[in-house]
């Protein structure tokens, strides 16, 4: 069970259990939505940009507990970031779910590192992320209609 | 043990460990494993007869060609067909699907006219109706699913109402890879018959489990996988009526399946052949001939009591865990077993067996509107075949308990 205990960290387990900054965001001007086929998880990720900072974060969507956790810890790392900011964050978050080598200084988003001994796993750490960037990307839209139709 | 032998013996790659556990190999319904003889045919025919097909004088050609009619005429037997000119080979259950989609659709269906689909249908029974009823202008209609989690099956009630002139084809699956139901496949052919429409069986997680017969079940096609009936990937088959294949159109051209070929056109081959252009699978199709043969040995009536034996006894025990959902009816169900766990997702259910050496699938096994309208994201779906014990059920679900126990702490 011990590369389980480090797969399922008691940080991961807790934002499995109690998501944050989970829900449709009404104010939101981006949105986007990931999936992963072949395993049939689902992610949204809407944002409400204020120029080019990350002002409000939600995420929703189903999956595993992995991709659930990490979609709620990310919420908690990328409100307050610039664009350029969460893409440095997610190519950090990448090196330690890939690697299993993480610099202390990012202790939180350093839970995932047991990932790393999982490689079918590593897209289900990524699912959030991927999702958050392409919502980053995406084109501005009123806040209100972000969201239709989403799962 | 089974019918007093050893199979585990015949299957060499169930004999190691998965980290510190011995593997028990619960996914059979995505892939069965292979016997020794059938590895030893494959092998043999690269060793000994290796050759293209149909067009040497050689003698390896020869003994290649032979080898691979034999399979043919092999397949026939199996299944009951009238004729090995009924069978085609192809890559698998997919492939066999989508020829029909392409060839027989693009000769048969005209706009307005229905397709009859279930919506317990695999992907692979469903996409390729979908692509064929919109090139054609058709209409694609499914027996719904009804029933709570003890008795989900086919609304057959449902098919009067479904079963118009207007259906000109109805393609089903015989055992749904998600519940376990096993579809009353030749109650089913006889109502099409009865509009006229052309039936087609997907017998992907039937043909190694259960006796079948294709007269008996009155289908028009039916298809089938190597893979998950103890033979080799990539070799498929499609059975099909023979007045229904010599009507059809090629869907693939190319060398092997003309007749006649000149700068201005060319002519085919009948069926089989019309459909199997370029070099066939030689090795896998003997390989397939080889896993019919085993399976014949231990008995296909056994082998469908043994399968359906430990599936319900599998039900039974998996029942008694908390916060457990069980799909697909408790008696009578094929030798698979999907459930969901309130406690942990199914991809985390999935890990954790793992690492107690235990092989599941989860996810939603190809049947994503079905999963939808279960509620379900995800099942897990523990699957069994002839070399599976009670003990293994018995390793399954201590696994199973430790994850609950896990996830509710």
């Amino acid at each position: 069970m011990s590369d389980l205990t480090e797969l399922y960290q008691q940080v991961i387990l807790d934002h499995n259990r109690r998501p944050r900054n989970r829900g449709r965001l009404p104010v939101a001007n981006r949105v986007a939505h990931g999936d992963n086929p072949t395993c049939g998880d689902q992610c949204s990720v809407f944002l409400r940009m204020d120029g080019d900072r990350i002002a409000e974060i939600n995420f929703d969507g189903q999956g595993c507990a992995i991709s659930q956790a990490s979609a709620s810890l990310m919420t908690t790392q990328l409100k307050g970031k610039t664009a350029a900011e969460a893409q440095q964050l997610y190519d950090q978050f990448h090196r330690i779910v890939t690697t299993g080598e993480a610099p202390e200084e990012i202790s939180d988003l350093a839970a995932f590192a047991g990932v790393h001994a999982f490689p079918a796993r590593i897209k289900c750490a990524t699912l959030g992320w991927h999702t958050a960037l392409e919502a980053i990307r995406s084109p501005a839209v009123a806040p209100g209609t972000a969201g239709v139709g989403t799962v | 043990m089974f019918a007093g032998r050893d199979v585990r013996s015949d299957f060499p790659v169930l004999h190691q460990k998965v980290g510190a556990h011995p593997l028990v190999y619960l996914d059979n319904a995505a892939t069965s494993h292979k016997p020794q003889v059938v590895i030893d045919a494959v092998s043999r025919f690269y060793e000994r007869d290796n050759s293209n097909v149909h067009r040497g004088l050689h003698a390896l050609s020869m003994r290649a060609t032979d080898g691979y009619e034999a399979a043919r005429a092999r397949v026939a037997r199996f299944i009951n067909a009238a004729s090995p000119a009924e069978i085609v080979f192809t890559r698998g259950t997919t492939e066999s699907v989508n020829l029909v989609a392409q060839s027989w659709a693009a000769a048969n269906l005209r706009r307005g006219d229905v397709i009859l689909l279930t919506e317990m249908e695999h992907h692979s029974n469903m996409v390729p109706w979908q692509v064929a009823a919109e090139r054609a202008g058709a209409v694609i209609r499914y027996v719904p699913v009804v029933g709570d989690n003890a008795e989900h099956g086919l609304d057959l009630d449902a098919l009067d109402r479904l079963l118009t002139p207007e259906v000109k084809l109805f393609a089903f699956t015989h055992i749904s890879n998600t519940l376990g139901v096993i579809n009353p496949a030749a109650e089913l052919c006889r109502r099409a018959r009865a509009v006229g429409a052309v039936t087609v069986v997907d017998a992907a997680q039937s043909i190694g489990h259960e006796p079948l017969d294709v007269q008996s079940l009155g289908c028009d096609f039916l298809a089938f996988s190597g893979h998950k009936m103890a033979g080799p990937t990539g070799i498929g088959v499609l059975y099909g009526r023979r007045a229904l294949l010599d009507a059809m159109p090629p869907w693939q051209t190319g060398g092997g399946m003309i007749s006649v070929v000149e700068f201005s056109g060319s002519r085919w081959k009948p069926a089989p052949e019309r459909f199997e252009a370029g070099t066939p699978n030689v090795a896998d199709a003997i390989g397939l001939h080889a896993a019919m043969d085993y399976l014949d040995g231990l008995g296909r009536p056994e082998i469908s009591l043994h399968d359906h034996a430990l599936a319900e006894a599998a039900y039974a025990a998996l029942a008694e865990l908390p916060g457990i959902r069980l799909l697909g009816p408790a008696g009578r169900r094929a030798g698979l077993v999907s459930f969901a766990l309130q406690d942990a997702h199914a991809h985390d259910v999935v890990t954790f067996a793992d690492q107690d050496g235990v092989a599941l699938r989860g996810g939603h096994h190809c049947n994503q509107p079905l999963m939808r309208k279960l509620g379900l994201p995800s099942s897990v779906r523990a699957s069994f075949y002839v070399y599976n014990t009670p003990q293994e059920i018995d390793v399954l679900v201590r696994s199973l308990r430790r994850i609950i126990t896990f996830f509710r702490a």
